[in-house]
């Protein structure tokens, strides 16, 4: 991928006024492949009784870190659009710590790309959460 | 046997609305997003006020696909946690009082959740029902529609798994 390319994805996605709002940032991004953690926050608890993250905010992230993977692809000129997305919810994000997304295009043809995500908290060794989603590929 | 006086409609509108508000009000997450729900008897209607900070293309604008997930799974938490207390606070089992001082239900599970975006989410309100498929006494699925301006146009549509509270850790 090339310099220019990941920079405008990069700025793209920093200028999403949701992904601000829940405090994402990219911390890898290039060649189909995208990393994004996002902070702990009280706001996004889904379950006051445990303090843990709603799956939603989960969901937000998963969907962010795919259409970033979709946009850093070589293969992919411009933007793109969820056409489904599938997440599996493994356990419960521990309270107080971030969540990192890690998606990949495994496949892409002319108007689809297919990709597959991960979410972990600290504990890497065992993910909080999978998904696997359509993204459009547009502007070709 | 003469029938039991029906209470008055004050009586039974407060108790549920209470009841709502303290299940609604106790997710921040709910809040944050800015989901309210609308209460027809027992039949919910989840509203998502519009706010600049739910955009996901600026140069549409469109609605963010992650708002438009959780949009639709908390409709369908919601819903389903509803369904499930409505018969306890409606014989009394389950004191309306209780829940509104923070004595909440556990809520169910996400164990799955597929979203369809169907249209692209404008810049405005959106609502969403839900629908719950099957209610066992561990597992339940729900389906979910989101629409804007069209009930008959939907923009996106939901299907999730969801593992229920086992009744005997309803307090812990």
């Amino acid at each position: 991928m090339s310099v220019d390319k990941a920079k405008i994805a990069r700025q793209f996605i920093q200028t999403i006024p949701h992904s601000k709002a829940l405090g994402m940032e990219i911390t890898a991004l290039g060649d189909g492949m995208a990393e994004i953690t996002m902070p702990y926050d009280e706001r996004f608890i889904g379950d006051p009784k445990t303090g843990v993250i709603h799956g939603g905010a989960v969901s937000a992230l998963m969907d962010t870190c795919g259409g970033a993977a979709v946009m850093s692809h070589p293969e992919a000129p411009a933007g793109t659009a969820t056409i489904d997305l599938r997440i599996d919810y493994m356990r419960a994000a521990t309270p107080g710590q971030a969540i990192t997304a890690r998606a990949e295009v495994y496949h892409i043809t002319r108007s689809v790309a297919f990709v597959r995500a991960t979410a972990c908290d600290d504990d890497t060794s065992r993910p909080v959460a999978t998904a696997t989603g359509a993204f459009t590929v547009e502007g070709r | 046997m003469a029938r039991k006086t029906p209470e008055p409609v004050q009586i039974v509108k407060q108790r549920r609305d209470a009841a709502l508000r303290a299940l609604v009000g106790g997710v921040p997450y709910i809040t944050f997003m800015g989901i309210s729900f609308d209460r027809r008897g027992d039949e919910l209607t989840g509203i998502l006020s519009f706010d600049e900070k739910l955009i996901g293309n600026p140069m549409l604008p469109a609605i963010h696909g992650g708002v438009t997930a959780a949009f639709l799974e908390v409709t369908a938490v919601i819903s389903l946690s509803w369904a499930y207390i409505w018969e306890d606070f409606e014989s009394g089992a389950l004191d309306a009082e209780a829940l509104a001082q923070g004595n909440l239900p556990r809520l169910p599970k996400t164990i799955d959740f597929t979203v369809d975006y169907l249209r692209s989410g404008l810049p405005r309100d959106a609502y969403a029902r839900a629908t719950i498929t099957r209610a066992g006494r561990r597992y339940a699925s729900v389906q979910a529609e989101a629409w804007q301006d069209n009930r008959d146009r939907p923009f996106a549509q939901a299907t999730a798994h969801f593992l229920m509270p086992r009744p005997d850790q309803s307090n812990d």
